[in-house]
């Protein structure tokens, strides 16, 4: 299962650390700097790769006696923005580098669209990285923070990036020091702090996220001790036999089995099966079928989507395969019993009239179709949002 | 066992309330600053919280200190008032009436876990802050997992170590606010003065501090929970769905319940979930179904779920209801094998909870 894998095999490849928070202000760059200053002090080779211009001055306090790296500037739109300038970094190889915002989309024009992929490079320099981010930017849990603050996140972090952390730190303020700060005007200019007060910000949303923080932060901790157990000491306490991780003779090693369709769902679909197969241990793949009987061929929009889905899911590292079939559901569920698939996911599709003349919509026939294998209906969680 | 003596959450949530509301009455607030390990910064982060509150105004003196601070904890320590510790026969103690005649905002105690000399009003320090509180004194305090009582053994079968000073959960439930200070284990060790190692677990000693780590997260992940849901409660919000996983098991006389409820158990514990197991009571069981249902109730038992039992003459809205009532974000339910001439009537039971189940998975098994 190589694409599950992180990627950490190569000895050259720089560590990496994440300080995790779940709203903006709890501290995480401060903390991040104040380590910085603490490693800098021990004599290690640390150097501030990026750094929010926009910060507060108990930050920028922070900031003082490290080396600061100049940013890199570019044009778009008759504005010059602020990126990253990673070539300057590898031409400099610090030990480690300091990336504030993970989760950042560059300004177009910048030779890689994310942070994030930038830091890659510098991970595979042999450069150790220690970066900030919240929680709502993690993938797959994209729908689950939708659902809980009714707000749609788009600059995200595919889970396997955050899995090569070798360290999580969760930075954790209460919601109501964090309140106090937001109106001190201690984390956004005044005209901001309203509408942060009506978005992150509002009610038990902060609660919600940063119990998902403290949750995430418990899970990568325990993938860490699991990781430590296979490849780690052998004289330690406890050998690879008593480690959770999936071994190839564990009776319940679950194999998992995404349904991919044009349906805009199937992007819920892709990041809850990941989300799963992760905390289980579970391999997992994904499956597109072209009905071979269909007299028209698939329409390019259709092509498009379908296309747009099986790149998502390699991006999530999930294996991906392509077939034909005169009955879709069909194929589906003979494809999952000659892969040795346990669990198939199918979307909770809209019921179209043709099919409720039916009787039933594709979920449900796969449904009656695979009895002999378990089959997990997702739900549309955008479709159950509070109000 | 039978279904009446089955465990009931119930009075132990009203319990939590009274407390939490008594608190609340006096204008008193408790602030716990959690962490994994000795040195992992608990004290330096509670005493400058104490500075920045009184450089703000706040009337803030400090009630207990842990023996020996160190060079950095002095320093913080210079800024702030103290109230010297009462010098008894058997060793020194809180003042906790020369702070109750100060009468602060705000009092630090630290740490919470002591036990009192003999012959003190209260056994344990925990009681003197309850004692503070209900005097309308707020409360900044410290605690180590090590040093909660449900979570001794654990601790324990980690490290080897065993305390006696310990504080009850159910007092970190109660507390308006709870801080995590998660620090990576190696700065933890280095702190201790240990040398430092590269980023990440890299010996056994971290990997015992790594798992008492997660403890600590998870634990104050469940008071956040708590919080929440008194806040929802408060305010009369609809409950807040999927910030952890709640797997909602249902069973019949007929379905693979079994294999359900070891799955549900399993998920329960790699998501570090909840597990609720239901069944809906129906007047035709026979005494064979019913006596079945008995033995899958006792595993769900062991498997530490919640259970329920709903009469509901149509189980599909009663699982709907109950599903959406205790925010489950997984239902687990058994195919069926044979139609009958009721489904033919209402529909599939299966396929009428896939369709009620607004934003909840719904996962069928085999029979």
């Amino acid at each position: 299962m190589p694409s599950t894998m992180p990627v950490a095999e190569n000895s050259t490849l720089g560590k990496l650390k994440v300080y995790l928070g779940y709203a903006a202000g709890v501290g995480k760059t401060f903390q991040m700097l104040a380590d910085g200053q603490a490693a800098a002090q021990r004599g290690l080779d640390i150097v501030l790769a990026y750094f929010e211009p926009h910060a507060r001055p108990d930050t920028i306090a922070q900031v003082q006696g490290l080396e600061i790296l100049p940013h890199r500037k570019i044009e778009y739109r008759g504005r010059t923005f602020e990126e990253m300038d990673t070539e300057a970094i590898l031409g400099r190889k610090p030990q480690i580098a300091l990336v504030d915002e993970l989760a950042h989309m560059n300004v177009p024009g910048s030779a890689r669209t994310k942070r994030w992929e930038d830091v890659q490079e510098l991970l595979h320099a042999g450069i150790e990285v220690w970066t900030t981010m919240n929680v709502q930017h993690i993938e797959s849990l994209n729908d689950q923070v939708w659902q809980v603050t009714g707000i749609q996140v788009r600059e995200t972090v595919p889970d396997w990036v955050i899995r090569q952390a070798a360290e999580i730190v969760a930075v954790d303020v209460t919601p109501e020091a964090l309140l106090n700060r937001l109106k001190r005007g201690a984390i956004y200019k005044p005209e901001m702090v309203q509408k942060a007060l009506q978005g992150f910000f509002k009610g038990s949303n902060l609660g919600a996220l940063r119990e998902l923080t403290l949750r995430q932060a418990a899970h990568e901790v325990d993938l860490q001790q699991s990781a430590y157990d296979e490849t780690g000491s052998v004289q330690g306490p406890r050998t690879s036999e008593t480690s959770p991780g999936g071994k190839a003779d564990d009776p319940w090693k679950e194999r998992i089995l995404i349904h991919i369709t044009a349906d805009p769902s199937t992007a819920i679909l892709i990041r809850r099966g990941r989300r799963v197969a992760d905390y289980l241990h579970a391999d997992c793949m994904a499956l597109f079928v072209h009905r071979t009987t269909e007299v028209s061929p698939l329409l390019a929009s259709e092509r498009e989507a379908v296309e747009k889905h099986l790149r998502f899911a390699r991006g999530l590292r999930i294996e991906t395969r392509v077939t034909g079939g005169s009955d879709v559901a069909k194929t589906v569920v003979e494809f999952a019993r000659n892969n040795q698939v346990t669990q198939i996911f199918v979307a909770q599709s809209q019921t179209r009239l043709g099919e409720r003349l039916r009787g039933r919509n594709f979920a449900e026939n796969i449904v009656r179709m695979a009895a002999d294998l378990q089959v997990t209906v997702v739900a549309d969680r955008s479709r159950r949002l509070r109000s | 066992m039978r279904l009446s003596e089955l465990p009931r959450p119930s009075p132990e949530r009203l319990l939590k309330q009274a407390q939490a509301e008594e608190s609340k009455r006096w204008g008193a607030r408790l602030k716990i600053f959690l962490g994994y390990a000795p040195g992992v910064g608990k004290s330096y982060r509670m005493l400058d919280e104490a500075r920045r509150r009184r450089e703000r105004g706040e009337d803030v003196v400090v009630g207990a200190v842990q023996q020996e601070p160190s060079e950095e904890l002095q320093a913080l320590l210079r800024k702030l008032e103290r109230i010297e510790p009462l010098e008894t026969s058997s060793g020194q103690t809180m003042d906790l009436d020369a702070i109750l005649r100060r009468a602060p905002q705000v009092c630090v105690v630290d740490p919470l876990a002591t036990e009192n000399p003999p012959g003190s009003r209260n056994r344990y320090r925990w009681q003197d802050v309850q004692e503070l509180m209900r005097n309308g004194v707020s409360v900044l305090t410290s605690v180590n997992l090590l040093h909660v009582v449900e979570y001794r053994e654990k601790v324990q079968a980690i490290t080897g170590k065993h305390t006696t000073e310990a504080i009850p959960k159910s007092f970190l439930l109660a507390a308006d606010d709870i801080v995590i200070v998660d620090v990576p284990t190696d700065l933890c060790l280095w702190r201790l003065g240990e040398k430092l190692t590269p980023t990440g677990i890299s010996n056994s000693r971290e990997r015992e501090l790594s798992e008492l780590r997660e403890l600590a997260l998870l634990l104050t992940a469940e008071v956040v929970d708590a919080q929440l849901e008194s806040y929802v409660h408060a305010h009369g919000i609809e409950p807040v769905f999927g910030t952890h996983e709640r797997f909602l098991v249902c069973i019949t006389p007929q379905c693979n319940a079994k294999t359900m409820i070891e799955s549900g158990k399993r998920n329960k514990e790699r998501f570090q979930g909840e597990l609720f197991v239901v069944y809906v009571r129906r007047p035709q069981d026979t005494d064979k179904e019913k006596a079945a249902l008995e033995s899958y109730l006792e595993s769900a038992y062991e498997a530490g779920a919640t259970i329920e039992v709903i009469e509901s003459n149509d189980p599909i809205e009663g699982i709907t209801e109950f599903a959406h009532q205790n925010r489950i974000t997984q239902i687990f339910i058994g195919h069926r094998s044979q139609e009958n001439w009721r489904d033919w009537l209402f529909g599939d039971p299966v396929l009428r909870l896939i369709r009620g189940a607004e934003g909840i998975d719904v996962r069928v098994f085999p029979d």
